[in-house]
């Protein structure tokens, strides 16, 4: 096991930020951490960084006790905070080159680990950090996060404020690396880039609801997921609601996501009763479902 | 070592980027040595004074000649009555008013004693108390002159000597205080804000979740500003002495080596309050507020302590500049060797060690 987690609480005065949790990651696998801000992430990557104490449990990276084996866990793990944490008045290759001479490293002598994700923003190595957009700030912090190729690689919400474009890019480097051997802990709040992760773990109020494959969680949600539109989203959302035999309704992109109590739920019927309604335009239809459906239900 | 030189090359990059803290580190030294030099001065020279002459014969006249002549009095007018009194002092013409009475040279041959008023304008006391001192003087010096002839039984004169500053030159005093304040001000604070600077902007975090060994992240962020505060040393001694001719009496070896003493002084209080806030400018403030002040109140550097209220005098030992501040005019001033300033060089060793063990026990290797 490369990160084992073992009923690990942990406590902020009177609030509980991680309550009971449990988890493992297996040697080179893609782990995710899934849950809505305040979920307790940061939390439990701080405690396995050993930044934190767990108020109760146990936990090891890479083999080492977080609290007894701190030093060698440092020596060992690479950490990306959330926040933008890099010299922002240091150029692109100041910080590369601060961040592998304070672990006893060179860029030449591990550049091949992060040739992929380099080559993108050595163009601009002589620009200071600061000056950099998002999704190049992110590339330069997890090339700072590998240059001492670490065994364990905790990236805590890399993505958050990137666009869509440098987010897949993103995922698909993570991917890379993983080839590499490496083992990757990364949470997340968008659900869309949970189904990328080798097995999640979905997590709200400190407590972790499920943990699985992507595959295995939608596969056990229970009912027939439906897209649901009209003109009017705000009242179709409150004509929804007031259908005697809905089980859920929440609003999902362009759509209302709707399911029903029966299991011979006939769309035709609800289609009638919206049109009833006075709504225009009215579509359903069948649609697969999501890692979100699954936490939205999970979460009730 | 690599790591740790690499990380003083980081911290050198941060410094010499930041105009902010460039303009702090070398022009604040320069701009205050040169203010407190030239601006403020204790010094008296050429006061505006009137004169209201109600006599108007050869003595007063010789004794306002004399005046005149010195360069510290020049005679701005002449008053007639008593009311013009009030309204030279109101308008702000004059610092001072002499009234000789009537008959002055009368009174002094017949009954040996006449009697001059010297009125002077205390909204700032230290002038007013030094003009009235200076014109006694003047006088008294006249005085002994008509008495030359004439020998009076049983007559007491003191002499004074001022030693070690001998022309009161108030920009002696000052310098010693100016080069603490700085030294206090660049290591301490800039210290504190660059080690919050960190834990601010979250790069902390990842220093503590690496190789690095907390004391050498200290340690790293120490090194460049000893280097910078004895460079700001090194100007102010040279301004002092080139611009206001100050005296270095004693060993520049002893004095460099005392002023590196307080450097690491300075810098172990930087650490300590920096171990306590949690933003930059928290730190900031503290420094400001928990020495600054302190330092130029309490360290004898504008207020002399002897006259502080005890209380005040007894706080003002665990001030360190108040030790600092004795040891640079003993050996700039007096000239002093290691035997004589031993005592106050042992009190700020001991508060260097105190202030960092306090702060290695202080400080986090965590974020709690």
């Amino acid at each position: 096991m490369s990160i084992s987690v073992q009923h690990i609480s942990k406590s902020f005065k009177k609030v509980t930020a991680v309550n009971d949790v449990s988890f493992e990651v297996k040697e080179g696998e893609l782990f995710g951490l899934n849950g809505p801000d305040g979920a307790g992430k940061t939390t439990i990557f701080r405690m396995l960084t050993t930044l934190l104490f767990a108020d109760k449990g146990t936990a090891t990276v890479a083999g080492f006790d977080v609290v007894d084996d701190y030093k060698e866990i440092r020596n060992n793990v690479g950490y990306m905070p959330g926040k933008f944490s890099l010299y922002q008045d240091l150029t692109v290759e100041e910080n590369l080159d601060f961040f592998a001479t304070i672990f006893g490293t060179t860029i030449e002598e591990n550049y091949e680990l992060i040739k992929d994700i380099y080559v993108q923003i050595e163009p601009f190595k002589k620009r200071r950090a600061g000056a950099l957009s998002g999704g190049m700030k992110q590339k330069l912090a997890l090339s700072c996060a590998l240059i001492h190729k670490p065994k364990v690689l905790f990236l805590d919400e890399p993505t958050t404020g990137v666009d869509p474009v440098s987010r897949k890019e993103f995922w698909e480097m993570l991917k890379r690396l993983q080839q590499k051997g490496i083992t990757i802990l990364v949470s997340t709040p968008y659900m869309d880039e949970a189904e990328l992760c080798d097995r999640i773990a979905l997590i709200q109020h400190g407590k972790i609801l499920q943990i699985d494959t992507p595959q295995e969680i939608i596969k056990h949600y229970p009912k027939k997921i439906y897209d649901v539109r009209a003109d009017n989203m705000y009242r179709l959302i409150e004509s929804l609601k007031s259908f005697e035999h809905h089980y859920s309704v929440y609003p999902f992109g362009e759509f209302v996501h709707y399911t029903d109590k029966r299991d011979d739920f006939n769309p035709q019927e609800l289609q009638q009763y919206l049109a009833a309604n006075d709504h225009q335009n009215i579509k359903i239809e069948i649609t697969k479902t999501t890692i979100e459906d699954t936490f939205m239900e999970l979460a009730k | 070592m690599k790591r740790f030189i690499g990380f003083i090359k980081k911290e050198f990059y941060h410094i010499f980027r930041d105009k902010r803290s460039l303009f702090i580190l070398f022009g604040m030294p320069i701009a205050q040595i040169l203010l407190f030099g030239f601006a403020i001065t204790n010094e008296i020279n050429n006061v505006d004074i009137a004169i209201f002459d109600k006599s108007n014969d050869a003595t007063t006249q010789e004794i306002i000649q004399k005046i005149s002549a010195s360069k510290y009095f020049s005679i701005k007018q002449n008053i007639t009555n008593e009311a013009e009194i009030e309204t030279v002092f109101q308008k702000g013409n004059v610092l001072a008013v002499l009234v000789f009475e009537k008959d002055f040279k009368k009174n002094l041959t017949k009954d040996n004693a006449a009697k001059v008023h010297v009125i002077t304008d205390a909204t700032d006391p230290n002038t007013a108390n030094s003009i009235t001192n200076y014109i006694s003087a003047i006088i008294g010096s006249y005085q002994k002159e008509i008495n030359k002839n004439s020998t009076l039984e049983y007559q007491i004169e003191t002499k004074s000597r001022m030693v070690y500053n001998p022309e009161l030159k108030s920009v002696f005093m000052f310098v010693p205080g100016v080069m603490t304040i700085i030294l206090m001000l660049v290591s301490a604070m800039m210290t504190s804000i660059s080690i919050t600077r960190e834990k601010e902007l979250g790069t902390m975090e990842i220093l503590l979740v690496s190789p690095l060994k907390p004391f050498q992240v200290i340690i790293g962020k120490v090194i460049p500003y000893i280097f910078l505060s004895i460079i700001n040393a090194v100007v102010i001694v040279i301004l002092s002495i080139f611009i206001f001719k100050m005296p270095v009496q004693g060993s520049l070896f002893l004095l460099a080596l005392e002023s590196v003493l307080f450097i690491i002084t300075s810098l172990s209080l930087g650490i300590l309050i920096s171990t306590v806030s949690a933003t930059q400018q928290t730190a900031m403030m503290i420094s400001l507020m928990g020495l600054m002040l302190p330092t130029i109140l309490l360290s004898g550097f504008i207020f002399p302590i002897s006259s502080m209220p005890l209380p005040l005098q007894v706080i003002s030992n665990i001030i360190p500049a108040k030790w600092f501040i004795l040891i640079l005019k003993g050996i700039m001033l007096k000239g002093v060797g290691l035997a004589f300033i031993w005592k106050e060089t042992l009190i700020l060793f001991g508060m260097t060690l105190f202030f960092i063990a306090l702060s290695v026990k202080k400080y986090k290797i965590r974020l709690e």
